[in-house]
């Protein structure tokens, strides 16, 4: 089964400050907890931190202040932590090109879970069941260059969850999409038995999947409530730049 | 997208010589350089048989000889050198049609010729046979450094990704008036290539961040590198070729 019971809190965030090495600072104390096997959208502007702060949940980037933990594994330098930490934390990269690297599909698949030592039959298993999962295993020896841009994506999810994460992390998961692949990769992140953060500026997106959403602004978490509730409140939206589609109303 | 379906010097089919394991092909075409190269140059006779052992693997193949040689241009530039050897070699002189050539640079000049040729030939045939993808598997189980296979596997997967990009940047340029037609007008070329190697240099670095979040040290790990290795008999069977090589080019050492 993908997805491993450790502890309640899948992901718990604690007063991360980041400041780049310029001096510009991107995260100004930001807490997050996110319950295990809830679906939690991150929602901001461009240049509100997002993705500083996704860099930090798998130890890439180290805070200046503040703590990460991943189901209750708190995240430090050590070699051995930040192997385990990567295990738990599934990034789903914006773009697929940047994520899917070797020359097919199923060799793709198999790298994370290879990374941890899996060989052979064990290993083959994963890369069927990640597949599956995302509904690509008849594309498992095809090159990524020559699948749709949304077969793409759902293969880079399938290389994450060939990982058994904690929690499965996606950036901008509708960016690029045509419609019926926007709804197909809905389909199939809702069928997933994953803690999931979604970070996006796609609000509709947000309401379809996720009940809970947090707005991250100028490094800050601004708001924290149920999706509906926000994007309900023009007001607080306006404020942080982000709007819904036109002709679009979300369910009171 | 979608480019890349097309090849140019792998050729679909499923001769003998296809089926062998990469690896078998890759030492027997080495193989087989090195004894042409290893043949004193006035040894004629063995390269007839180096010529004969070509064409015999290319029937077996089935890469048909206008394919071959249409391809072996590629060398023309690098022998266009041996052209002008005769002309400008030393020593004793001989009359051919009319001219007064040097004998030594005569000599040199076939030496390039003749070994350049079949080198390029035997390297097309590993080509035509072979994809670029088990090409990189069949020197990763030669033990060739990971860093140089790891390289070309990049290449192979980013090559389209690169020409894509530069495509659309080219067509952006050009919807805008870009006709670069003279060497003055190369402006906004050249300052597409710089954005273009902006986009690799930054692609790269993307695509590492992605390979640490799933968990890479530094090392690709060993996944299926065991499965489809050749067996002895198949390095048997594709000895042959080098086996006969080496004994033709020993005989010729021996003879001279």
């Amino acid at each position: 089964m993908i997805g491993v019971v450790q502890t309640a809190v899948s992901l718990d965030v604690r007063g991360v400050r980041y400041a780049y090495p310029d001096g510009h600072v991107a995260l100004q104390g930001v807490d997050l907890n996110v319950p295990r096997g809830d679906r939690v959208a991150l929602l901001g502007p461009n240049g509100a931190g997002k993705t500083t702060l996704v860099l930090h949940l798998n130890g890439i980037l180290t805070p200046t202040e503040g703590s990460v933990s991943v189901g209750g594994l708190t995240v430090t330098p050590d070699r051995a932590v930040l192997a385990e930490v990567r295990r738990r934390v599934g990034i789903v990269f914006q773009d697929p090109d940047d994520q899917l690297f070797l020359p097919t599909v199923a060799e793709d698949v198999a790298f994370g879970p290879a990374n941890l030592g899996l060989r052979g039959a064990e290993l083959a298993a994963r890369v069927d069941e990640a597949l599956a999962a995302v509904g690509m295993s008849e594309h498992r020896d095809r090159a990524p260059q020559h699948l749709s841009f949304g077969q793409r994506r759902r293969v880079a999810v399938a290389t994450v969850l060939a990982m058994h994460p904690e929690i499965l992390v996606l950036d901008e998961p509708s960016s690029n999409l045509d419609p019926a692949a926007r709804r197909e990769l809905a389909e199939i992140l809702r069928g997933l038995p994953v803690t999931l953060l979604m970070v996006t500026h796609d609000l509709p997106y947000a309401a379809e999947l996720c009940e809970r959403s947090v707005i991250l602004d100028n490094g800050r978490i601004v708001a924290d409530a149920p999706t509906n509730t926000l994007l309900n409140d023009a007001p607080l939206l306006a404020r942080h730049r982000l709007e819904l589609p036109y002709g679009f109303t979300p369910q009171p | 997208m979608g480019a890349g379906h097309g090849h140019v010097l792998y050729r679909e089919s499923d001769s003998p010589v296809h089926r062998l394991p990469p690896e078998v092909k890759i030492v027997a075409m080495v193989v087989f350089t090195l004894a042409v190269v290893a043949t004193p140059r006035e040894a004629f006779w063995a390269f007839g048989a180096y010529a004969v052992l070509v064409a015999a693997v290319a029937a077996l193949a089935r890469v048909g000889p206008r394919w071959l040689l249409s391809r072996a241009l590629i060398e023309l530039p690098f022998v266009l050198f041996a052209v002008a050897l005769p002309f400008l070699g030393s020593g004793d002189r001989v009359e051919v049609l009319g001219l007064r050539l040097s004998e030594d640079g005569l000599h040199g000049a076939w030496n390039i010729l003749a070994k350049g040729t079949l080198g390029v030939l035997a390297s097309l045939l590993l080509a035509a046979t072979t994809t670029t993808r088990d090409l990189i598997v069949g020197l990763d189980r030669l033990h060739c450094p990971q860093v140089l296979t790891q390289i070309a596997t990049f290449m192979l997967r980013y090559l389209d990704v690169l020409v894509g990009e530069a495509r659309r940047m080219r067509v952006a340029r050009i919807s805008r008036g870009d006709d670069p037609r003279f060497l003055w007008q190369l402006r906004g070329f050249a300052a597409g290539i710089g954005a273009l190697f902006l986009r690799a240099f930054e692609r790269g670095e993307r695509v590492y961040l992605a390979m640490l979040s799933r968990g890479y040290t530094g090392r690709m790990p060993a996944v299926w590198q065991g499965e489809g290795a050749a067996s002895a008999g198949q390095w048997l069977v594709a000895a042959t070729v080098p086996v006969l090589a080496a004994s033709i080019a020993a005989t010729a050492v021996v003879l001279s």
